[in-house]
C-alpha cells in the first residue's frame, strides 16, 4: 500500500498524575500502554509526525462554550485546562498550517459535558471539543464545522452545546442508547427549531463490527459531510467501540479505527473515551496515528485479533442498512420539518432532566429558543440543580440577527437577579461573557 | 597521574594530569591510516622522563567507531527481527539481510506468540550461505521481556562469529532504534575488537600496567575489556570529550551554554545545574537513529573560516569552508578576517584581512570597517540565534504529568563557555547578544583530552516490576526474577541502586565515583473490573555523566 504521507501533529498528554479515583476507569494508568506502544514503535521518529506540548486553556476559552455554575474555576482542575489546551494546540497547529492534521491524545475527556455545567458527568467536566471549536471560530474566523463523534457513548454534551447551531454539524455514531449510558442519541433527536437536521444520531446495535461501522461511514456520514461542506472536520475519537472494551458491547477493531480515520480524514482528532487500556488503546491509537499520517497501517492488529469471532450477524447488517437509509432520508428532508414542528409559535421550549453521574447531581432545565429565520436564534436557559444553585442564562448566537440580539440584551437586563444565584450573558457573537449575582 | 588521550579526526590531544593539575599537554596531527602512530607520538611525548608507576589510569577517546560508520568500513550483518504486529517491515530500518520471524511479547512483557525454531534455523542457514559472520537479534518490547531474543541467540550458538541482542544495548523503548543500534554494534564489532587488542598490546609494550578506559557518547567511561561487547557505545565520543573538558575547567554547577567554535562548525551544548543534557532518545549518526545515550549537541555550519559571500546585498556566511582565513593564506573572506580588521585578534596578515573586507564592503556598498562590523555582527547573530532556539526547544519538550507541566524546570543559562580558535575575539559580542557573561576556560586547546581524562564511569538501568505477573525485569542485564505481590517501588529503587552499583564497579568505576541517582520512579495501579490487581512500577537509575571525585568537588586542573 503506498500512500501520500501527511504531516501530523501529536499532542500527547497522558496526565500520569491525575485520576477521578484510584480504581476509576479514568485513572493514571489509562494512557500508559499507549505511551509504551507509541514509544516502542518509534512513531515520534517519523519526520512527518511531530509532537507538541499542550498549551493551557483559559477561563475565557471555557466561557465561550459553557455556562459553568457558579464559575469555570470551581468546576475544573488544572488537568481540564491542559486537556482542553491540548485540543486547542492541535487546532492552532493545523490552522497555522504547521501540520496537515493533528491528534490530541489527551485526558480527561469531555463529550458528555453540556452547555450548562453544574459538575462532572460521564467522566467529563468541560467539553474539550466545544472549547476548541469556539476558540477556532474566535481566532480563525471559521464558520462551518463538522464534529463526528465516534465514541461508543452518545456525544450528548456536544449535541447539547450545538443543538441550536446550524453551522455546527454534530454527527454521533454510538451504541444504541437503550443498551448504554447516557441512554440518548436516537434518530429523532435532530436539533433545535432553527438547526433542525444538523444534529444527526446514528445508534448502532450492540455487537456491530468493522463492517457495520465502515458501512455507516461510507453510506451516511461521508455523503452527508459532502453535502454540508464543512471548513473543518473534527473527530471526537472515543475508542470504546473496541471489542475488548470493558464497559461497552461493540466489536470494532484497531484496524477498523485506522480505516475509519483514513476515510474520514479529520483535520483534528481528539481522544474521548476508551477504557480497554491494555488490549485496545495501544493498537487503536497506533492505527489512528498511522492513518492520519498517511503511513501504512496494514500490519496494525491486536495480538488476540480474530476476525471470525468478531463477525456481525446478517440480521444486524440488514438492520444497519435500513437505519442508514432512514438517516439519509431525514438529512435530505431536513428543511421540511421546521413548519411541522413549530407552527406559528414565536418561541420553542423544551424541558430537560440532567443527571451528573460522576458527581451525583440532578439538574432540571428549561430551554427557550426564539424561532428565527435569520440566525441560530436567541437561547434562554433556566436551570436548577439539587446543589441549591438556580441560574438563568441568555445566549446570543454567533452571527445573531438584530432582533435576537436586541431581545437577548433586553432579557439579560431585566431578569430579576433575586430569583437566581447567577444570571449569565454569553454573547457568542461579540465574545462577551457577563455574570450578575445577588 | 592520569593520562587522557583524544584521538580526533584532525588532531590527537593528550594531557597528563597530576594532583588535580594539568602537568603536561600535547597535540599532534592524527594519522588516519594508523591511529596507533598518533597514540605512540603523544604517549612518548608526555611520558618521557615520567615515573610510570605513578600512573593510575589511561582514558582514551577515539573516532574509530565513528569513522568506521561514516566511511562505511563496516561488516555485513544478518538481522533476525521479532517484529510482531504494528509498523510494517517496510518502515523499519536495516532492510538488507533482515529476516522477520514469528513471535511477540507485548508492552507488559507477556509472550503473545511463540518463536518457531525452524524459522531461526532457516535464517541461520541462509546467512551462512551468504558468508555473514555477524548477527543481530532484536525483538519488539524485548526490553520488557528478553526471553525471545535469548531463545534465538541460543539457537544460533556456535554458528557465527558474534551475536548482539537488542535488549543489552539500551533499556529504552524504541524498536526501530533498537534495530539500528544492534546493527551498528555488530557491524563495527570485528574492527573495534581488533583495534582494542592492538591498543592493549601497545600499552603493554610501553610498560604500562594500569586500567584502561574508553570514553562513550554520554561523556562517561567504561573499562576497555567491557567495551568489547558494546563498541556502538563509543560512537560520537569526540564531542562528548569536548563538553566534559569544558565542564572540568569551568567548575560549573549552574545552567550554562558551551560553545566549541571551530573553523567550519560551531557545536552547542547545554548544562542544567552543571550536568550536560543528554539526547532524550539517543544520538543519530549518519542518519542512523540509535538508542545510544549521548550528550545533546547541535552543530551549525558556521565557524571562523566559513566562506563569506554577498548575494543581493545580503551576507551569506557558511556553511562551506574553502580553507583558512584570507589573512592566513586562504582563498576567500571569512569571519576571522573581520575579527582581524576590528582588532579583536592579532593572527594572520592584517593587510590581507583588510583586502578581504574591502572586497565584501564593495559588494555591500560600505567601507572596510563597516563591512567587518557587519560580518562580525551577522556571525554572532547566527550563533546566538541557534543557542536561543536550542534552549527554547529544550524548554518546550513535552511533559506527561500535571506536576511537570505546572512546575517543570526551565533552563536559564547563567554562563557562556566558549572554546575553539575564535573563542577570544567572538565571546564578548555573543555574551552581549545572549545577555549572559562569557568565560573562556584555561587549556581550552586540549579540552577533549582533559574531558576524557576526568570523566567518570557511567551507566543506567531500567527496571520494570509487574506485581500482577510477579516479575521484575531489568532490561540492560537481560535479568528477570520473581517478586512477591507486595513488592513496592521502594524495593525496586533499592534493587536498582544495588545492582547498578555492582554493574558500574564491574565496568571499572571507583567506589568514590558512585553517585547513583533515580531518574524515573513511577507506579501505576493496574485495575481489572474496578479491582486493583497489581502495580506496574517503573524505575530508572543512573550514574550521570560527570567528573571523577576530587574534580567534581571543585578541584581545578
Ligand atoms: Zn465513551
Ligand atoms: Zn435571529
Amino acid at each position: 500500500m503506498t500512500k501520500k504521507p501527511r504531516k501530523t501533529g501529536l499532542i500527547f498528554f497522558p496526565a500520569f498524575d491525575w485520576a477521578i479515583s484510584p480504581t476509576h476507569p479514568e485513572r493514571e494508568e489509562r494512557l500508559l500502554y499507549t505511551q509504551d506502544q507509541v514509544f516502542e514503535e518509534g512513531l515520534l521518529d517519523f519526520e512527518n509526525i511531530i509532537e507538541f506540548k499542550p498549551g493551557m486553556a483559559t477561563v475565557e476559552d471555557i466561557n465561550r462554550a459553557h455556562i459553568c455554575v457558579p464559575d469555570a474555576r470551581s468546576v475544573i482542575t488544572e488537568s481540564h485546562l491542559i486537556s482542553a489546551g491540548g485540543a486547542i494546540t492541535a487546532a492552532d497547529k493545523v490552522l497555522r498550517k504547521e501540520v496537515d492534521n493533528a491528534f490530541a491524545l489527551v485526558r480527561p475527556p469531555g463529550h458528555h459535558a453540556m452547555l450548562v455545567v453544574h459538575g462532572a458527568r460521564g467522566f467529563c467536566n468541560i467539553n474539550i471539543e466545544a472549547v476548541m471549536v469556539e476558540y477556532i471560530r474566535k481566532h480563525y474566523g471559521i464558520r462551518k464545522v463538522a464534529i463526528v463523534d465516534t465514541d461508543c457513548h452518545h456525544g450528548d454534551g456536544t449535541q447539547d452545546i450545538y443543538w441550536n447551531d446550524p453551522d455546527t454539524l454534530c454527527i454521533s455514531i454510538h451504541q444504541d442508547g437503550r443498551t448504554l449510558y447516557p441512554g440518548t442519541g436516537f434518530q429523532e433527536e435532530m436539533g433545535g427549531p432553527n438547526a433542525l437536521g444538523y444534529t444527526i444520531n446514528i445508534p448502532l446495535p450492540p455487537r456491530t463490527s468493522d463492517e457495520g461501522f465502515l458501512y455507516t461511514l461510507e453510506n451516511a456520514i461521508l455523503p452527508i459531510l459532502d453535502d454540508f461542506q464543512p471548513e473543518l472536520i473534527i473527530n471526537s475519537a472515543g475508542q470504546d467501540n473496541h471489542y475488548s472494551d470493558p464497559i461497552t458491547n461493540m466489536r470494532f477493531s484497531a484496524r477498523g479505527y485506522a480505516l475509519l480515520n483514513d476515510r474520514l480524514s479529520p483535520d483534528i482528532a481528539v481522544l474521548e473515551g476508551g477504557y480497554s487500556i491494555e488490549k485496545a488503546l495501544p493498537y487503536v491509537n497506533m492505527g489512528i496515528i498511522l492513518a492520519m499520517a498517511g503511513l501504512d497501517y496494514d500490519s496494525v492488529r491486536e495480538p488476540d485479533f480474530n476476525a471470525e469471532s468478531l463477525r456481525q450477524s446478517d440480521e444486524l447488517t440488514r438492520k444497519i442498512e435500513r437505519d442508514v437509509a432512514e438517516i439519509r432520508k431525514l438529512w435530505k428532508n431536513r428543511y421540511s420539518f421546521k413548519k411541522k414542528m413549530v407552527g406559528d409559535s414565536r418561541y420553542a421550549r423544551r424541558q430537560k432532566g440532567i443527571y451528573y453521574d460522576t458527581d451525583g447531581i440532578s439538574e432540571h432545565q428549561e430551554e427557550t429558543v426564539r424561532i428565527c429565520e435569520d440566525c441560530g436564534g436567541l437561547v434562554l436557559i433556566d436551570s436548577q440543580a439539587d446543589t441549591g444553585n438556580r441560574i438563568y442564562a441568555v445566549i446570543i448566537p454567533r452571527h445573531a440577527c438584530p432582533t435576537c440580539r436586541r431581545e437577548g440584551e433586553e432579557f439579560y437586563g431585566k431578569i430579576p437577579v433575586q430569583q437566581y444565584s447567577h444570571v449569565y450573558l454569553q454573547d457568542r457573537d461579540k465574545d462577551n461573557f457577563q455574570v450578575k449575582s445577588r | 597521574m592520569i593520562l587522557g588521550i583524544d584521538v580526533g579526526g584532525t588532531h590527537t590531544d593528550a594531557v597528563l594530569i597530576e594532583n588535580l593539575h594539568v602537568k603536561r599537554k600535547t597535540k599532534v596531527p592524527t594519522d588516519e591510516k594508523n591511529l596507533l602512530n598518533s597514540l605512540l607520538a603523544v604517549t612518548t611525548d608526555l611520558l618521557k622522563d615520567e615515573q610510570l608507576e605513578k600512573l593510575e589510569r589511561v582514558v582514551l577517546s577515539t573516532t574509530l567507531s565513528t569513522n568506521a560508520i561514516v566511511q562505511k568500513k563496516t561488516d555485513r550483518v544478518g538481522m533476525i527481527l521479532i517484529s510482531g504486529p504494528g509498523l510494517p517491515p517496510s518502515l523499519l530500518p536495516v532492510q538488507k539481510d533482515s529476516v522477520h520471524i514469528r513471535g511477540y511479547s507485548n508492552h507488559r512483557g507477556a509472550e503473545m506468540a511463540a518463536i518457531d525454531p525452524g524459522e531461526v534455523v532457516e535464517a541461520s542457514r541462509r546467512f551462512r550461505e551468504k558468508e555473514i559472520q555477524q548477527i543481530g537479534v532484536v525483538g519488539k518490547f524485548s526490553t520488557r521481556n528478553p526471553k525471545q531474543e535469548g531463545t534465538v541467540r541460543d539457537l544460533l550458538e556456535g554458528s557465527f562469529q558474534h551475536v548482539s541482542m537488542g535488549h543489552r544495548l539500551s533499556g529504552h523503548l524504541n524498536f526501530p532504534r533498537r534495530i539500528a543500534t544492534t546493527y551498528l554494534n555488530e557491524s563495527i564489532w570485528r574492527r573495534y575488537n581488533t583495534f582494542i587488542s592492538q591498543i592493549q598490546g601497545f600499552v603493554r609494550d610501553q610498560g604500562i600496567n594500569v586500567p584502561i578506559y574508553i570514553l562513550k557518547a554520554d561523556g562517561g567511561t567504561f573499562d576497555i575489556e567491557h567495551s568489547r561487547e558494546f563498541p556502538v557505545q563509543t560512537i560520537l565520543s569526540g564531542p562528548a570529550a569536548s563538553i566534559m573538558g569544558i565542564l572540568s575547567m569551568a567548575r560549573c554547577r549552574r545552567d550554562a551554554v558551551a560553545l566549541d567554535i571551530g573553523g567550519t562548525t560551531t557545536d552547542i551544548a547545554l548544562f542544567a545545574d552543571g550536568v550536560p543534557l543528554l539526547e532524550p532518545f539517543g544520538v543519530t549518526i549518519e542518519g542512523h537513529k540509535t538508542l545510544i545515550r549521548g550528550l545533546k549537541t547541535r552543530s551549525i555550519g558556521l565557524g571562523g573560516d566559513s566562506r563569506i559571500s554577498v548575494t543581493d546585498g545580503g551576507l551569506q556566511i557558511g556553511p562551506v569552508r574553502e580553507g583558512p582565513a584570507y589573512a592566513c593564506g586562504g582563498p576567500c573572506p571569512t569571519p576571522t578576517d573581520a575579527m582581524i580588521v576590528l582588532g579583536l585578534t592579532g593572527i594572520g596578515d592584517a593587510s590581507l584581512a583588510r583586502k578581504a573586507m574591502e572586497d565584501v564592503g564593495r559588494q555591500m556598498g560600505m567601507g572596510i570597517e563597516d563591512a567587518a562590523r557587519a560580518v562580525h555582527e551577522e556571525t554572532c547573530r547566527i550563533i546566538s540565534a541557534a543557542v536561543t532556539s536550542m534552549i527554547e526547544e529544550v524548554n518546550n519538550k513535552p511533559v506527561y504529568t500535571i506536576h511537570e507541566m505546572l512546575e517543570g524546570k526551565k533552563l536559564v543559562p547563567k554562563t557562556l563557555f566558549v572554546v575553539g580558535g575564535p573563542a577570544e575575539p567572538i565571546a564578548p559580542r555573543l555574551a552581549e547578544l545572549l545577555g549572559i557573561p562569557a568565560q573562556i576556560p584555561e587549556h581550552a586547546e586540549v579540552a577533549n583530552a582533559i574531558g576524557a581524562a576526568l570523566a567518570r564511569t557511567t551507566a543506567e538501568m531500567t527496571l520494570l516490576a509487574d506485581t500482577e505477573q510477579r516479575i521484575l525485569t531489568i532490561a540492560e542485564d537481560g535479568y528477570q526474577e520473581s517478586i512477591p505481590a507486595r513488592f513496592t517501588k521502594a524495593d525496586a529503587i533499592r534493587i536498582g541502586q544495588d545492582r547498578l552499583r555492582e554493574k558500574v564497579k564491574g565496568m571499572g568505576a571507583r567506589e568514590e565515583d558512585l553517585e547513583i541517582e533515580v531518574i524515573e520512579d513511577m507506579e501505576f495501579n493496574m485495575v481489572k473490573q474496578f479491582y486493583t490487581t497489581g502495580k506496574n512500577i517503573r524505575v530508572k537509575v543512573q550514574v550521570k555523566p560527570g567528573l571523577i571525585a576530587g574534580f567534581a568537588a571543585g578541584g581545578k586542573p
